[in-house]
């Protein structure tokens, strides 16, 4: 479980994110959402630790990271996996080579266990065959689960992911997002996963923060999220005319009116 | 911003290389490829310069020698002189800037960009240490070998485009790289080598660790760390010129 009260983070005088508190929870894919701006990827950022906040406390299972000397936050740091926008892959490295890295810097197993470990987390991400390849090689799907295979392979108990599924079509979005959550209940992983994709909300929102101009505006799950009467959070989420139908059509299933022809003008006069 | 928060930020940078290895034997890995990186492929670029410099020198030098009471083996005398004092540590060394630091700054600062070096901080891993560090080693190891392996190339190439020429003989050119041979000629090539090799790879380093921003960002850096080099490279030459000569 990750605690964090009161964070608050600015640069060159301009307030970032203002009075953030939240818990996430271990074995359930916390989401942070809201738009370009919002604050969203410092907040990620001050969690991991590449930034300090200016005020508040992060605490890691109860430990205040503040309060964490060098190596006690080397070794937090192992248990952390990243999975960032662009993948951040080693592009001199092979697929293989880039999820054994981590393993040949903090483990002392042989050669042949941590190959052993490496071929478990690809066939676990089903990206066996592409192990020879070099990242610039094989498709940003591909790259995601390379990223996701080299952040677990360390049996990690935290795993961050910034925006997994920026840059992919919706299906193979769909493939990231299901993995992310069957990893985090498997491992039983705190999950935290930074995005501004609603199909990954509706999907895998065990709990959501919504965030708006550096402040967090709403906090609830996926289903607390159709029902919301937040203005700001529903012109975020129900940007669209279709979304705001989808909605309109689910309200309407949810509440057991809707019939065969979904005959949606008639429906909502009703 | 200015030349002292330049220069404070590199030496925040050299400061936080000084921390105990995550795992040696990465760290030596990495020693060892730069070491492969910035001087095995280097080898082809600064055989082909030395060894035309080194025949330049010989043929402008006896252009320049009209006066028939000097010996020719004074030709081979001062083209060995020229190329220990000043070729092939300063010119090797400028060329390197250009080959081998545009290779650092662009390396690191398309790691910096793609967020490499994030991912790698996020690991537990002091970067500075494990990418910037063995770079320096790497060049403080191979670039006084090169420089030596230039002057040697060099003298070669002096003493072909000599007999090719019909300049000087062979006999009398290796005649004249005896003559007043001053060993500490060599030692004090070998200082610039050491403080040529620092400034090319901490400047690019320096300049690539810090990129922001996208591809634009990464080719001024690379420009900056080459031409920074290259000023700086002089400056030390003439500094060094100065007190020890």
């Amino acid at each position: 479980m990750i605690e964090i009260k009161n964070i608050k983070k600015g640069f060159n005088n301009n307030t970032v994110i203002s009075d953030v508190s939240a818990v996430f929870q271990t074995g359930k894919c916390n989401l942070i959402i809201g738009s370009s701006g919002s604050g969203k990827t410092v907040l990620m950022k001050c969690l991991v630790g590449l930034f300090e906040p200016d005020e508040g406390h992060i605490a890691y299972d109860g430990i205040d990271f503040s309060l964490m000397n060098v190596n006690e936050r080397k070794e937090l740091r192992r248990q952390i996996g990243m999975l960032f926008q662009g993948s951040a892959l080693f592009d001199s490295k092979t697929v293989e080579q880039n999820v054994m890295f981590p393993l040949d810097m903090f483990s002392d197993m042989t050669y042949k266990e941590k190959q052993k470990r490496v071929n478990e987390v690809l066939d676990r991400v089903n990206l066996n065959e592409a192990q020879k390849k070099y990242p610039a090689e094989i498709s940003g799907g591909m790259k995601k689960r390379v990223g996701i295979a080299r952040a677990i392979v360390l049996n990690p108990k935290y795993l961050f992911c910034d925006e997994p599924n920026s840059g992919l079509d919706p299906q193979t979005s769909l493939v990231i997002d299901k993995l992310i959550q069957e990893l985090t209940v498997e491992y039983n992983i705190t999950t935290v996963i930074n995005t501004h994709d609603m199909n990954s909300v509706m999907e895998i929102g065990d709990q959501i923060i919504y965030m708006y101009q550096g402040f967090k505006e709403w906090e609830g799950n996926k289903t607390e999220i159709i029902f919301s009467k937040n203005e700001k959070l529903n012109g975020f989420i129900f940007a669209s005319d279709f979304l705001k139908d989808a909605k309109d059509m689910r309200m309407l299933e949810i509440k057991g009116k809707i019939d065969e022809n979904r005959d949606m003008d008639k429906l909502l006069k009703d | 911003m200015n030349f002292f928060t330049h220069f404070g930020k590199f030496i925040l940078m050299i400061s936080g290389m000084f921390t105990l290895p995550e795992n040696w034997k990465m760290y030596w890995k990495e020693l060892m490829q730069q070491c492969i990186e910035i001087g095995v492929r280097s080898l082809g670029i600064v055989s082909i310069i030395s060894a035309f410099i080194g025949a330049v020198s010989t043929v402008q030098t006896a252009y320049q020698l009209i006066s028939p009471i000097i010996p020719k083996a004074t030709i081979a005398q001062i083209v060995r002189d020229t190329i220990i004092l000043e070729f092939a540590p300063t010119l090797t060394c400028v060329v390197l800037a250009g080959v081998v630091g545009s290779k650092i700054a662009s390396e690191l600062g398309n790691m910096r960009v793609s967020e490499q070096i994030d991912a790698l901080e996020i690991m537990g891993i002091n970067t500075k240490a494990y990418l910037v560090l063995p770079k320096i080693l790497a060049a403080f190891i191979v670039v006084p070998m090169l420089v030596i392996y230039s002057g040697v190339i060099s003298i070669l190439g002096g003493r072909f485009a000599g007999s090719m020429a019909n300049i000087l003989s062979t006999e009398t050119f290796d005649k004249g790289l005896l003559i007043n041979f001053t060993p500490y000629n060599v030692t004090f090539s070998l200082i610039k080598a050491y403080t040529f090799s620092f400034i090319i790879s901490g400047i690019s380093a320096y300049y690539g660790y810090n990129v922001k921003g996208g591809a634009l960002e990464i080719g001024q850096a690379s420009t900056k760390a080459v031409v920074t080099s290259c000023i700086a490279i002089l400056l030390a030459d003439y500094a060094l010129a100065s007190l020890l000569l």
